[in-house]
């Protein structure tokens, strides 16, 4: 039988067609997704901290991007592949199955790539989105600074037009890929006398590589590195790097997040975290020992484990009673607004409770033989306030809540 | 990232159109007929109940909801009737409805041809059924049984002591579990077969809810008024869970009620110049309240769409009720905390709400009781 889909993009997908390409898609990563590799390979991609890592991956997303597997649905005259968007939701399907690796170049494909096809000019397009897609060009985001961490709307970079150029001066902080990137989406002040901070905003696609600018690498936590403050010293950058008009700042970085959790999120395809499987840790208790039995065997881990189980279904049924309008008409916003507090901090404790169900191998450390799975427990665990921090801290996603949800007085 | 293909995370939700009529009717009915001054007059009322409104549930076709049309029933399933049960926790309207729905259910899993035809249909127009489960003993397993039956001639005789059998006082009908012939029975004893003073009434925590302690002991029933015995089994087990289910829906719509309830305090409530809600240390707090409160409706939701699926259907349950308990006892707990010294008095709503988060952990499980079970059931 041959029934037709509808997707995102508003193209219809015969099913017939779609049978096959996920056939395809299925081989093709059977086939090419790299195995045994000698790189520590980063699980998301805020954790590129390594030459070696950095280019195996740019290799690896222009590999799947010239199979067809990356931006399958997006517009083929600016170097997509013109597909309905089912076509590339098969293949990021086929790409996590095969537990390929990451796609390197996060905010090109997740945010940039979206905003230039909303609301770039032609020229725009031509001239980043196959680039984007193909790795030449990698992208990162400007917007958190030292001083305002969680409070973008009160950017001090100052960006001053000269001429043909606009002078930046200032720093940005948190810049992922800061030392690769070609180029950065800005959030940058043009007017600093505007009637409210927001208005006083603008944003830029600006170049990287250039007089004025420095990155400097972060050493994380985890003892790694993956992300840069990124130092502006007079850097001229070319006044057509502006996007839409000078003050519109605010809300073109305002789209932008969306993209990170709405509808659009991942139309490039790809995925650009990996996610600890609750299953696993079901392995580890039936392999760790307590008292000479099985872990999985004693009444309080048996309890522990069921509750995380518990809670990673919750996460996922709220998404799709997300999408039953009678079941969220009391708070519309309620359940979309929490999502990133609740994974977030489901996975920070999901990794906490893994370290602890190890004994003494609990106290290693990434590339001890010893250590179990590498050390992938612990390093998850330390990685995830990446999570928790970063995008909002919990903290700030509880005001938010408690703010846009419950409608309780500002803090 | 997707998640679709994970087992631990294959869990199904969905919503009938009949499902959302029925959330849509009960949301206004019972805000219309259960105002708080209501809930509080019936307090200290000996029945517990507006019989009025008990007839209209009745007419509403509710009490028919899940049983099927043969016995005057709506044939719709549980997954109905949840959405009632979370509007009645939500306006605490206290009416014998899950007493009567859990009774019918027991019957219609566990009945004989005879006592179903007889006793279905009179439950679908408003006759008070309940069941008669707890012993002294306060082992939530159901099949652990001490009250007796036995054979009596032409009749059977029960004895021991059945406690909190809700709604006993208005109850035609009462479904005891005993112990028969070596094996667990169900037993139904009418109205008419309960002597003067084989009820009392107890003083339960849950001042909304009536409950009584059944003396059995001179109570005789009919040699037919036993569950056929190979059902009795499954049938507890049903009722374990579909007691799970419906208790996790009150105990959803409660901790939606108290979360709104103590929101507009911490909205009006001024403390050193400050409305109290601006506070992040009340603030934090209540957000994390309304986030378990709405996962545990996702997986109440999820219960109810797979109620009748094998296996699926009794992990979803019993995750369903350990999040609604924990959901609806920490909103409460904090509710108190939070309204200050009138949170300490009886005039404050926060502890009617808390009274009947403990009522709701006290019966069919508690959290940890379900995911000691979940454990077996998952790994």
């Amino acid at each position: 039988m041959t029934t037709t889909q509808t997707s995102d993009n508003g193209k219809s997908a015969d099913t017939k067609d779609l049978e096959a390409f996920r056939e395809q898609a299925t081989a093709w990563f059977a086939e090419n997704t790299p195995r045994d590799v000698d790189v520590l390979l980063p699980l998301t991609f805020m954790e590129v901290g390594t030459d070696a890592q950095f280019h195996f991956l740019r290799d690896w997303q222009n590999k799947v991007y010239e199979a067809g597997y990356l931006g399958a649905a997006w517009p083929k005259e600016f170097g997509g592949g013109g597909l309905p968007q089912a076509f590339q939701d098969l293949a990021t399907k086929a790409m996590v199955a095969s537990k390929a690796p990451i796609m390197l170049n996060a905010i090109g494909l997740n945010w940039t790539g979206p905003l230039l096809l909303d609301r770039g000019s032609d020229e725009e397009k031509h001239k980043y989105i196959s680039r984007i897609l193909s790795a030449e060009d990698i992208w990162c985001q400007g917007f958190s600074e030292p001083d305002h961490g969680s409070d973008l709307g009160n950017a001090q970079t100052k960006a001053v037009r000269d001429g043909d150029h606009y002078i930046v001066n200032g720093s940005k902080i948190w810049t992922t890929q800061g030392n690769y990137a070609d180029y950065m989406i800005l959030l940058a002040r043009t007017n600093p006398e505007a009637e409210s901070k927001y208005k006083g905003l603008s944003f830029f696609l600006s170049p990287m590589k250039g007089d004025g600018i420095k990155t400097v690498p972060i050493r994380k936590l985890t003892g790694e590195y993956g992300f840069t403050q990124t130092f502006f010293d007079d850097a001229r950058i070319p006044a057509n790097c502006l996007m839409g008009n000078e003050g519109e700042g605010w809300l073109i970085a305002m789209q932008t997040l969306e993209y990170e959790r709405g509808a659009r999120s991942g139309q490039a395809g790809g995925y650009v975290m990996t996610l600890a499987d609750p299953e696993e840790i079901l392995d580890l208790a039936r392999n760790a020992k307590v008292n000479g039995k099985p872990a999985i065997e004693d009444p309080i881990i048996r309890e522990e484990l069921v509750a995380l189980m518990t809670e990673a279904r919750a996460l996922s049924l709220n998404s799709r009673r997300d999408k039953i309008q009678p079941l969220v008409q009391d708070s519309p916003a309620s359940l979309s607004l929490s999502s990133k507090l609740n994974s977030t901090d489901f996975y920070q404790r999901l990794n906490a409770f893994a370290i602890s169900l190890q004994g003494t191998r609990g106290a290693y450390y990434m590339e001890d033989p010893q250590a179990h799975d590498n050390g992938l427990w612990q390093r998850g665990y330390l990685n995830s306030f990446s999570a928790t921090i970063g995008g909002g801290t919990s903290q700030i996603q509880r005001n938010i809540i408690g703010e846009h949800v419950l409608g309780l007085p500002k803090s | 990232m997707s998640d679709a293909d994970n087992p631990s995370t294959r869990a199904s939700i969905g919503f009938s159109e009949e499902q959302a009529q029925l959330l849509d009717i009960a949301t206004n009915f019972c805000r219309d007929k259960s105002p708080i001054a209501s809930v509080r007059n019936l307090i200290d009322d000996e029945l517990g109940f507006n019989p009025a409104i008990w007839k209209e549930i009745a007419e509403l076709g509710w009490l028919g909801i899940a049983l099927p049309e043969e016995y005057g029933g709506i044939g719709l399933g549980l997954a109905e009737v949840v959405p009632i049960a979370e509007q009645m926790g939500r306006t605490m309207l206290a009416t014998p409805f899950v007493s009567s729905t859990l009774a019918g259910q027991a019957l219609l899993v566990g009945g004989s041809e005879e006592q179903k035809s007889y006793w279905l249909p009179k439950i679908v127009e408003g006759a008070v059924a309940t069941l008669a489960t707890c012993e002294e003993h306060a082992d939530w397993n159901l099949e652990n049984i001490t009250a007796t039956a036995t054979l009596n001639g032409d009749a059977i005789a029960l004895a021991g002591t059945k406690y909190l059998v809700v709604d006993a006082a208005s109850a035609d009908v009462i479904l005891a579990t005993v112990y028969y012939d070596g094996r667990s029975a169900i037993a139904i004893i009418q109205r008419k077969d309960i002597p003067e003073g084989a009820l009392r009434r107890e003083k339960i925590i849950d001042e909304t809810r009536r409950s009584y302690a059944l003396s059995l002991d001179g109570i005789n029933v009919s040699a037919d008024a036993l569950f056929p015995a190979d059902t009795v089994t499954a049938c507890l087990k049903y009722v374990e869970l579909t007691g799970s289910l419906l208790l996790a829906a009150e105990s959803c719509g409660g901790a939606h009620s108290v979360i709104e309830y103590t929101v507009d305090y911490l909205k009006t409530r001024k403390q050193f110049g400050k409305i109290i809600g601006s506070y992040q240390a009340l603030k934090h707090p209540i957000v994390d309240a309304h986030v378990a409160y709405e996962k545990a409706r996702s997986h109440l939701y999820s219960a109810a769409y797979t109620f009748d699926q094998q296996g699926e259907g009794e992990m979803a349950t019993r995750m369903a009720k350990a999040e609604a308990n924990e959901a609806f006892t920490f909103a409460a707990d904090r509710a108190i905390q939070f309204h200050g010294g009138f949170g300490f008095t009886y005039d404050c709503d926060a502890q009617l709400y808390r009274r009947r988060a403990i009522w709701g952990e006290a019966l069919f499980g508690s959290a940890s009781y379900h995911r000691n079970k979940l454990a077996d059931l998952m790994f």
